[in-house]
């Protein structure tokens, strides 16, 4: 056994002390546990959450319509038609992101506690975010970041994440690329004995309802009626899964749930060459896939980001598509926002192209921009690695090589991923937890429920996995 | 010399190539994984030497120091000319050249 094996044997009894949360008292069958009940448990209803964000001015943010892309949308709509674009301006949150509705709850919970200080294990916004209400809280903050290459170059974008908890008091410890970054954050969570703000952990998820609860109330107050299309930048699956979660608090069971990732596939995620030849370090499928058919991968042992339960529909763009949104959205919208969270504006704007005028698509967020955090230095950054930039058909974008500009918006694409497919490797991945091929009664109702798949379904794929149920 | 009580950064070797997790790329594994870290010196240091620093949060870590008042080095990067386009473009398509 090597120290990462060591310590990482270690982590059941670090993450009771520094979650709080004694998860196996939500196991159920053999591959099974209780996601509501682990959530009700949290003891926040949704008017709590909301009471725990407005006292730090996280929530509450506005929905902007997007009339000048909307009238793009429909000139160059094969139609002519297109739905009514609209967006949450997340960034305006505190620290500037949707994040800060996730750290809002978890570190109010930390504080309740009477913990010291929190921890997260993250390079992106969340970081900033926990910092952030941290620094509201009284409390120390440390985070822990994947950084940089062997050679100690980072990400644009990263650096200025690393910038941004620095700001707001938070210790940053960087590291180079690899999974191991779990060594070091267990290591600091036992030896500090702080809070473990986990994005997937309940207190993450429930956080991020309010945001699905706004828009389906806003919508109604301003619109009339319900969206018919709430977009999300799809990664971990927490913003997939609290946003969707809110929207049916608020009773909005016929709005669609569409997920976007940026397109990096075949680029590695833990690999040293690869890191640097990506323009997004979130929001892209190096997460979304991997998540989204083994959720349980996590820093938590379940965690509460479960996207395959929500999602009707997920969908690709790549990385030139997302860098020419933000740039049009600045240049014909007047806001000028970080090209991350513009990921599902580059898919709403197709998608809208197949939706009638009087329907209704809402992006659910916006992050901040600032130096790092930009089209130019991103792309800048791009090219210095040896990626080529330029103008023309995105569908020819070869993630690692090239970054695809759309040459006319009509250019503009997002590709449909197979969900049933993912479906199916979820439950490949879940059955390997059930000895002797066979499970009990309560894990295929679970089954079914985790893949939003009917019964006869998920029954013919055990069957073809030799799974048996008791 | 670097004063005790100056703002630095140290870097520390966590995992030398064979602690590292077997599951990770080939080209990953023959690196050491590395962190850095800044803190104020509490001895009189070079860069290169090891030092104990004290972070924001009052831990106490040692590792070999790597930079004196540390900077951001991240900005709004290079004129990108490939962009310039995505502006006037989509104004001629929603407004036409009565925009000029």
């Amino acid at each position: 056994m090597n120290k990462y094996e060591e310590l990482m044997g270690k982590k059941g009894e670090i993450m009771l002390k520094s979650v709080g949360i004694d998860y196996s008292k939500y196991e159920t069958g053999k591959l099974s546990f209780d996601y509501e009940r682990m959530l009700r448990d949290t003891g926040y209803s949704l008017s709590d959450v909301m009471k725990i964000q407005s006292e730090v001015g996280v929530g509450n943010t506005p929905l902007i319509e997007l009339k000048n892309l909307t009238t793009l949308a429909r000139k160059v709509s094969k139609t002519g038609k297109a739905a009514r674009i609209f967006v949450k301006d997340e960034s305006c949150n505190p620290s500037g992101s949707f994040k800060d509705r996730r750290a809002a709850v978890s570190v109010y919970d930390a504080k309740c506690r009477g913990y010291k200080g929190v921890a997260s294990a993250t390079s992106g916004n969340y970081g900033a975010a926990v910092a952030s209400q941290a620094a509201m809280r009284g409390l120390k903050c440390i985070i822990v970041q994947e950084c940089y290459d062997s050679k100690k170059i980072g990400q644009p974008e990263i650096l200025e994440k690393d910038r941004k908890c620095e700001c707001f008091g938070a210790e940053v410890i960087r590291l180079t690329v690899g999974p191991e970054l779990f060594y070091t954050y267990l290591k600091v969570l036992d030896e500090e004995n702080y809070y473990n703000a986990s994005l997937y952990s309940t207190y993450g998820i429930t956080g991020v309802e309010t945001l699905g609860y706004e828009i389906a109330t806003e919508c109604r107050e301003k619109l009339g009626k319900d969206p018919d299309v709430v977009m999300i930048t799809h990664a971990g699956g927490g913003n997939v899964t609290g946003t969707a979660r809110g929207l049916i608090k608020a009773g909005a069971n016929d709005t669609k749930v569409v997920g976007a990732s940026v397109d990096l596939s075949g680029l590695h995620m833990a690999s040293d060459i690869d890191f640097n030849r990506k323009s997004f370090t979130t929001g892209h499928t190096g997460f979304g896939i991997p998540f989204m058919t083994n959720p349980d991968r996590s820093d938590v042992p379940r965690s509460a980001a479960r996207p395959l339960r929500y999602l009707d529909r997920y969908v690709t763009v790549p990385q030139g598509e997302v860098f020419y949104m933000t740039e049009l959205l600045a240049q014909i919208e007047g806001l000028e926002r970080g090209p991350a969270g513009n990921t599902s504006l580059a898919a709403a704007f197709v998608i809208s192209q197949e939706m009638d005028d009087d329907q209704i698509i809402v992006v659910q967020e916006t992050e901040y921009t600032g130096a790092g955090k930009h089209v130019l230095p991103q792309l800048s950054f791009a090219r210095n690695n040896g990626i080529e930039i330029k103008v023309g058909n995105p569908e020819e974008e070869v993630p690692g090589k090239t970054v695809i500009l759309p040459d006319h918006p009509s250019k503009m694409m997002a590709k449909d991923m197979d969900l049933d497919g993912y479906r199916k490797s979820y439950i490949n991945n879940a059955v390997k937890r059930a000895e002797g091929n066979t499970i009990e009664p309560v894990d295929f109702e679970y089954l079914c429920v985790e893949t939003k798949m009917d019964r006869e379904k998920v029954a013919k794929l055990l069957e073809d996995l030799g799974i048996t149920v008791e | 010399m670097i004063k005790k009580g100056t703002w630095v950064e140290i870097e520390e070797v966590v995992l030398q190539p064979e602690d590292r997790s077997n599951a990770i790329p080939e080209e990953t594994k023959k690196t050491p994984l590395k962190l850095w870290a800044k803190g104020f010196c509490l001895e009189d240091s070079e860069i290169g030497e090891v030092a104990k620093i004290e972070t924001v949060t009052k831990r106490v870590i040692e590792g070999v120091v790597t930079e004196v008042n540390p900077r951001y080095i991240h900005d709004f990067g290079d004129f990108v000319q490939d962009i310039m386009y995505v502006g006037p473009q989509a104004r001629e398509i929603l407004w036409g050249d009565s925009n000029e």
